[in-house]
């Protein structure tokens, strides 16, 4: 099954879980088994046209999966996924 | 001409003088180079003191914050003794400690639409040391309009992601991400934290890659993103693409000139009013105090994460954390009198944006949290 790789700022939507084993045929598919799994992600990763949102990127491989076929690019059992999302910390400003 | 390197300098580097890939030659593109660091912080820190001690000439350093003791976690440029100064002045005189052969010229203002481009075009590189989203849009767009390379580094928690943003080369940072979240779905480090560590490493590899792209080593991390986490200790790379479609750096750009980032991330880039929601709907904890010895019924929400309570929390306070808040209104009652806490007064701030989008009007934000709590009104708390 393929797994998707799950970065800090969003583990605390998904259980805490660093890593999840998704199913479907298609990036699209996971994203949804992912999203069935952990119901809290889905606003972090869709806006309301249930499209994914510009500041979050699956990758499959190496490769974006905007520079594929989007959530129609396939995906195989070995295959690894990854959630980008911008993050902004770096200074630290007094808080 | 490059610069000539004294016997002195020739001394000082002579570990890169060794290396083929550096050389005399090498030395003295450094010496003629001139790096502009954005941000003096956790990224910075490393960051500035490399590219001082590797010996680049001109190296500007912009900050409108004061040294702070809870940024000596990680922000080791700076030290005890400067707490309270101005940070560019507390990382020049580090800097020029490590190596006085070089020069460094220190902004002391935020990093703006208004000043961004007189600042930056007078350097070769710009390194991304920024903790907001409006400031990071703002150096790519620099970057992107007047042709500098971005060495780009953003952290959280135990995440880390670092590239060479060369727009001229390969795609710059709207091409991976073209809009920011909207305030309050990614935490900043402020309110998340941060291990100290974590932007020593990234900002070390910033610094790598500045000196790589200087020196016209090696292979910059032009179109790859490198992802760090350090519980995995992994160290992931993906190919970053141009995006033909790209609002600033793609053939025929739909933004030619600096726009107001702040308007376009929905955030304040600087702390113009620090924890505060503004009209009307702030309370000060002196003001907080008064009213819950008149007796007043008050309930007090805390937004933060459960862990925090044990650092300080208030008597009779419920937490809900941000994160919850959205699937838990139903536990509030819109006819009580709500007052909402977290550390200083920004998760709280965006709970009580929630809660009016749903119809909630008797509510108040303890304006610079439960911080300003322990500072004016109860002692016995820490800050944090």
């Amino acid at each position: 099954m393929p797994k998707m790789r799950i970065p800090s700022p969003l583990r605390t939507y998904a259980d805490g879980q660093s890593e999840v084993v998704v199913s479907g045929r298609n990036a699209g598919e996971a994203m949804n088994d992912l999203t069935e799994q952990y119901p809290a992600l889905r606003p972090h990763l869709f806006n309301g046209d249930g499209q994914l949102r510009p500041f979050v990127n699956l990758f499959l491989n190496e490769e974006n999966i905007r520079d594929l076929q989007g959530p129609d690019t396939p995906i195989k059992e070995s295959d690894n996924l990854i959630l980008i999302p911008s993050i902004a910390g770096g200074k630290g400003t007094r808080a | 001409m490059l610069p000539t390197l004294s016997h002195e300098e020739i001394l000082r580097y002579s570990r890169h003088l060794l290396i083929p890939d550096v050389g005399l030659e090498g030395q003295r593109k450094l010496k003629s180079s001139a790096v502009l660091v954005i941000g003096t912080g956790g990224l910075g820190s490393p960051v500035a003191l490399y590219l001082a001690a590797a010996g680049i000439g001109r190296i500007g350093l912009v900050d409108y914050d004061v040294v702070d003791t809870s940024n000596l976690q990680r922000q080791v440029i700076h030290g005890t003794a400067n707490i309270d100064k101005l940070k560019v002045d507390s990382a020049r005189e580090r800097m020029l400690d490590l190596n006085p052969d070089i020069q460094v010229d220190v902004y002391n203002e935020p990093f703006t639409s208004e000043n961004a481009v007189g600042i930056a075009k007078n350097y070769d590189l710009l390194i991304d040391g920024t903790d907001n989203f409006p400031t990071r849009y703002l150096t790519n767009d620099v970057s992107v309009m007047l042709g500098i390379p971005n060495i780009y580094g953003s952290i959280f928690r135990f995440d880390g992601q670092v590239s060479v943003f060369d727009a001229q080369k390969g795609p710059c940072y709207r091409c991976l991400f073209p809009e920011p979240p909207p305030p309050g779905l990614v935490p900043s480090c402020a309110e998340g934290g941060v291990l100290g560590v974590l932007p020593g490493t990234i900002g070390t590899l910033q610094a790598t890659e500045a000196l790589k792209v200087l020196l016209g080593i090696g292979e910059p991390l032009i179109g790859k993103l490198l992802l760090y986490n350090a519980l995995d200790m992994s160290f992931d790379f993906v190919k970053l693409r141009k995006n033909p479609k790209c609002k600033v750096c793609s053939a025929e750009p739909e933004i030619t000139e600096l726009i107001d980032y702040e308007a376009f991330c929905g955030v304040p880039s600087y702390d113009h009013d620090e924890g505060a929601v503004g009209g009307g709907w702030d309370i000060t904890a002196v003001d907080l105090a008064e009213r819950l010895k008149t007796g007043d019924h008050i309930r007090l929400i805390d937004v933060r994460e459960p862990h925090e309570l044990e650092i300080s929390h208030l008597d009779g306070a419920n937490l809900i954390p941000l994160g919850e808040m959205a699937g838990r209104m139903s536990e509030l009652d819109s006819a009580e009198d709500i007052v909402l806490v977290c550390k200083s007064g920004t998760r709280s701030a965006r709970a009580l944006e929630l809660l009016a989008s749903a119809g909630f009007r008797k509510m108040k934000n303890l304006k610079g949290g439960i911080n300003a709590w322990a500072r004016d009104v109860d002692s016995s708390l820490p800050v944090y």
